[in-house]
């Protein structure tokens, strides 16, 4: 790996920045700042967690996945659905429903490649956002609002914001650890090996198929994450969280994750990704409170990235 | 039975309108290899044009006409923006680009119009209903939407199965380097296949105004929609698209019909009730699933002479 000295740097200073944030903001919010910054990088924090498992998919298993709002949703309506249960549960529960649905429709969506990959992964998330449309008990179109947010040991633990803020970067940190091992290990070798050549990991004796299901089983899980935080920041949920739209945002971040040197390590493409959805997280909240409109120059900022030309 | 008569022609006309809107798509697909995201808002670009373009002239058929024209051209102007630039790249690159771009649009649209709905009068000459064997009446300008659909329907194939310019455009789907290699200008081919797209879009988005609220984040929804007909159909296939654009609208619509009241069969009325809207709004994924695990290709994937039938299964 000669690329990892490039990688490493990069790396390191991201994560630094994204480390200053994240534990400065809760630390300036006691000083006195407004709680605002506070409950913007709470939300980042959350984000960047679907953000480091997308990166998972499609970074490591070069799986173009339009869906992942889908999984978040899927994580977000088991909050809804296990009001007042213990968060001690329904995290691993929100989590298990992610990966759930990620396996049920990866196993139709990774008989395809390219395009139609993107487009199945889209459609299932399409699918995931009408249903909870359709879903009266849930509140329809309109969501339902939580009763609070979930205890935690018994505990309203959560309800307290530079708490709630800790348990999101303490998983956040816990899942790139976790997603950053499984990368290493010889099932993450064979996964990343398979987005260069699927043809030469076959004839090594891999099976190609089901490598992939379960990195975007995986990479459900993590969405799942993201939707039990998200739900619970806001305490509430509706269809809008499932919407292709956020899909789309999410691989954006990803792909600003993964832009020159963070690209070329497994590091640097993970600490990208948190980097990349804290960083458009707090431009669009930046931008809103300039302009309702905010979309006419982060649409434009898009195509420039694309048309700059990146690697991932 | 006249509902159920009815409820066929919405599905019907809901199968040639997607049908008008896969088609760009699945060629666009099948000879560029690339996502075209912006397709939904080519669509939505051509309901506001109908809208304004009726209200400037007066006229209906002025305001489709400008639509689908206005509609080609952003087509074409799409092409030379971002697919051009971007001949060679990964997939990403143009999902990317056209996402950013339906973001701009969107937001365009609803800086312009607001987020509010406009609505859009139906044309003089077609305003009224006809009677329907059993008695039931049916508006007049739905029968002529299906019957324009499936005319476009007739003059695409015949366009791409009978002149130089469709087999241009089917040999640039099977191989665009080796047709590069022979001499033709496959980036002229390229622009056309946009073009055409765009201006199929904005007719489908024109012609569906009178009909449905016209909104900013309309492109979106039908968009997904047109996917679903694309992989169902084969990606790369004009054929496969009509035929699958036609299961799909049915599929939907009778689904949303009838789903309540099959489940009530084997349900209690209120679980029905709740079960009911929510199998219905699954019932296009759960064929495509379906469709798909029995041909991976989609049903024209893997058919010798279909349209890029290599396309859909290239990439290995």
């Amino acid at each position: 790996m000669t690329e990892a000295g490039w990688g490493a740097g990069a790396a390191r200073a991201t994560g630094c920045v994204l480390a200053l944030f994240l534990v400065g903001a809760p630390i300036a919010v006691a000083l006195g700042a407004s709680g605002y910054i506070l409950s913007v990088a709470t939300r980042a924090a959350a984000f960047a967690i679907a953000a480091v498992s997308l990166q998972f998919v499609l970074g490591f298993g070069g799986m173009v996945s339009f869906g992942h709002a889908a999984m978040i949703g899927m994580g977000a309506y088991t909050v809804l659905a296990a009001a007042g249960a213990d968060a001690t549960w329904v995290l691993p529960l929100s989590a298990v429903m992610g990966a759930g649905f990620a396996a049920l429709t990866g196993v139709v969506a990774l008989r395809t490649r390219g395009v139609t990959f993107i487009m199945i992964t889209l459609a299932f998330g399409q699918m995931a956002y009408f249903v909870a449309q359709a879903l009266t008990v849930f509140g329809g179109d309109d969501g339902a609002t939580l009763d609070g947010r979930s205890p935690l040991f018994g505990t309203p633990l959560l309800d307290g914001r530079f708490a709630f803020h800790a348990l999101v970067v303490g998983n956040l940190v816990v899942l790139g650890l976790l997603l950053r091992g499984v990368a290493l290990s010889r099932f993450g070798r064979a996964l990343r090996a398979a987005r260069q050549s699927e043809v030469r990991v076959t004839a090594l004796g891999y099976d190609v198929f089901r490598i992939r299901l379960a990195a975007y089983a995986i990479g459900g899980a993590g969405g799942g994450m993201a939707g039990f935080w998200l739900a619970n920041t806001s305490e509430f949920v509706s269809p809008a969280i499932l919407d292709w739209r956020g899909s789309g945002t999410l691989l954006v971040m990803v792909i600003l994750g993964s832009v020159g040197a963070l690209g070329r390590s497994v590091d640097g493409r993970l600490i990208g990704a948190a980097a990349g959805a804290t960083g458009l997280v707090v431009m669009e909240e930046a931008l809103a409170l300039v302009t309702p409109h905010g979309a006419l120059l982060l649409g434009p900022a898009m195509v420039l990235l694309a048309l700059a030309g990146r690697r991932v | 039975m006249t509902l159920l008569l009815v409820q066929l022609l919405n599905g019907l006309q809901l199968g040639v309108l997607l049908f008008l809107i896969a088609a760009g798509l699945t060629l666009v697909f099948g000879v560029l290899d690339v996502i075209n995201l912006a397709h939904g808002v080519q669509y939505m670009a051509g309901a506001y044009l109908a809208v304004l373009g009726a209200q400037w002239t007066g006229s209906f058929w002025w305001g489709l006409l400008l639509a689908a024209v206005v509609s080609g051209g952003i087509g074409l102007g799409l092409n030379a923006a971002v697919f051009r630039p971007l001949r060679g790249r990964d997939h990403l690159d143009p999902v990317l680009a056209t996402f950013g771009l339906t973001l701009l649009f969107e937001e365009g649209a609803r800086t312009l119009f607001g987020p509010a709905p406009l609505g859009m009068a139906l044309p003089p000459g077609l305003a009224g209903t006809v009677g329907l064997p059993g008695g039931l009446q049916y508006p007049v300008y739905r029968l002529a939407l299906l019957g324009a659909g499936l005319g476009v329907a007739a003059v695409l194939w015949a366009v791409i199965e009978r002149t130089r310019a469709g087999m241009l455009v089917r040999a640039a789907a099977s191989d665009a380097p080796v047709l590069g290699a022979l001499g033709v200008d496959v980036g002229r081919v390229f622009a056309g296949v946009l073009g055409a797209g765009g201006l199929l879009a904005g007719f489908a988005g024109a012609a569906a105004a009178p009909l449905i609220s016209v909104e900013p984040g309309m492109g979106g929804n039908v968009l997904i929609l047109a996917f679903v007909v694309v992989v169902v159909g084969g990606v790369g296939s004009v054929r496969g698209a009509f035929v699958a654009a036609l299961l799909v609208g049915l599929c939907d619509t009778l689904g949303r019909g009838y789903a309540t009241e099959l489940l009530r069969a084997v349900l209690s009325p209120s679980a029905a009730r709740m079960a009911g809207p929510a199998l219905a709004s699954m019932s296009i994924y759960v064929l495509m699933a379906g469709v798909l695990a029995w041909r991976p290709g989609g049903l024209a994937g893997g058919l010798a002479g279909g349209l890029a039938g290599g396309a859909a299964g290239g990439r290995a």
